[in-house]
């Protein structure tokens, strides 16, 4: 490990929260002006990190703060893994445990509402794991290793072999950044049939913790949006860009569906053209390395 | 600081018309937008920082105000709203009603009128702000208030 390295994981410690902050806020400003309103500012996002540590932290079993910092480690895992370039699959399987930490959070407490929306961040994570382990299949069929490394070395973007796989991760974008019509896991709106659903038991620094996860999260997965394009950096950028836009938009544009459509809808649709995409790599045996 | 900028508050309804109800919801709309202020209307009191009350207190939902009022974490402040969650208001005299929700726990701020208009809401909670900001420098904590039986009195 050399002095680069260890700056590199300096910048994505500190830069990565501040990133996400930014597009929580970008995020709430750009729905309030969408619905015709003037909304909050747009550090909001930090305001409200910022008042839950003042706040106290009550909890129904000790073990809640357990689970919510090892959310946070593992999604901070997960990032620095990608920055890293490391093995893809061992990405996918580190972050699903970050996932996981929540569902156990949740589903320690005991309360019927975290309950529900534990179960349903199960069927959540049902849904969109085929899709990004066909994702990276997907990259290994192209490269012939898992390892990220080895996108440095192509010369064409992966978006142009792999289009389909590309649309079934803008859903599971909008699945795993928890927006309507996928936002039945945990949801302010949705407080009138869920209160918070899986987060309902958190409270004050535990809450502000997962707020911090997520702003982690966020940079994270659009960091997997930017592989890509990642053969130009702007490009890829730019496409994490629209990925995000794609999510607020249909956010805005969408109402919350049922557990069961977004099963019926990632085990049909979504990962029908994804295995279509992955097999026609396989059968015209396309290698970029 | 950051405590004024963002309050989330918590809406209990205790037996009141809906009139208020309706009128707390308004203040979310777009036209109102409590949202420019960092408000948030949030389902669980584990989160709420400003908790809004509306209608009076009677015998059958005085316990649920109490637990909810002991779920939220400190510091934290109540609003009441409306004439009812204030005195007690039109139901003052009924059989079943104790009164205004300061009878059972601490008031810090209310919001005349029956109904109040958003923005007199909006003002109350705006109010609510400073109190909440001096309570969490002198770091006073609510109330730990008991919870008994029904407390029918015993002429009822
Ligand atoms: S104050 Fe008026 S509008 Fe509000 S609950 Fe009481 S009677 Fe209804």
């Amino acid at each position: 490990m050399n002095s680069l390295d260890i700056a590199k994981i300096v910048l994505v410690l500190i830069g990565a929260p501040i990133l996400g902050c930014l597009l929580a806020g970008i995020d709430r400003k750009l729905t309030a002006r969408l619905q015709g309103r003037v909304g909050p500012p747009l550090l909001q996002p930090y305001y409200d990190v910022m008042k839950l540590f003042q706040k106290d932290n009550m909890v129904v079993n000790e073990s809640q703060n357990l689970y919510v910092v090892m959310y946070v480690v593992f999604v901070i895992l997960s990032l620095l893994m990608l920055v890293f370039d490391a093995d893809i699959l061992m990405i996918v399987f580190v972050y699903t445990v970050s996932s996981v930490a929540l569902i156990v959070g949740g589903m320690s407490t005991g309360s019927p509402y975290a309950r529900i929306g534990s179960s349903r961040e199960i069927m959540a994570i049902l849904s969109y794991e085929p899709i990004l382990i066909l994702y990276a299949l997907a990259i290994y069929l192209l490269t012939g290793t898992f390892k990220l490394s080895a996108l440095d070395n192509i010369s064409n973007p992966l978006l142009m072999y792999i289009p389909l796989i590309f649309i079934s991760m803008l859903f599971v974008m909008n699945i795993k950044f928890k927006k309507s019509p996928f936002d039945y896991s945990t949801s302010h709106h949705a407080h009138q049939e869920l209160v918070k659903g899986m987060l309902t038991e958190y409270s004050g620094p535990g809450l502000a913790g997962i707020e911090i996860g997520h702003f982690y999260e966020y940079v994270f997965l659009l960091g997997l949006m930017f592989l890509f394009w990642k053969v130009n950096i702007i490009i890829g950028l730019f496409i994490a860009l629209i990925a995000f836009l794609f999510v607020i938009i249909m956010d805005n544009i969408t109402a919350r569906v049922y557990w069961q459509w977004m099963l019926k809808l990632s085990w049909t649709v979504l990962l029908i053209i994804s295995v279509v995409n992955v097999l026609y790599l396989y059968v015209a045996k396309i290698k970029l390395i | 600081m950051a405590l004024a900028k963002s309050p989330w508050i918590i809406h209990v309804n205790c037996n009141s018309c809906n009139g208020c109800d309706i009128e707390v919801l308004a203040c979310l709309t777009p036209l109102y937008d409590a949202e420019r202020f960092g408000v948030l209307n949030i389902g669980t009191p584990k989160q709420a920082d400003i908790m809004v009350v509306t209608g009076s207190i009677n015998y059958k939902n005085v316990n649920v105000l109490k637990n909810i009022y002991n779920q939220i974490p400190d510091p934290k402040v109540v609003l009441a709203v409306g004439a009812c969650a204030s005195t007690g208001g039109i139901f003052h005299d009924c059989y079943n009603v104790i009164g205004g929700v300061d009878q059972v726990i601490p008031v810090d701020a209310y919001v005349p009128g029956c109904c109040p208009r958003p923005e007199a809401i909006l003002d109350g909670v705006v109010a609510a702000l400073s109190v909440l900001e001096s309570k969490s420098q002198g770091k006073i904590k609510g109330k730990d208030v008991k919870l008994k039986g029904n407390e029918v009195p015993s002429n009822a």
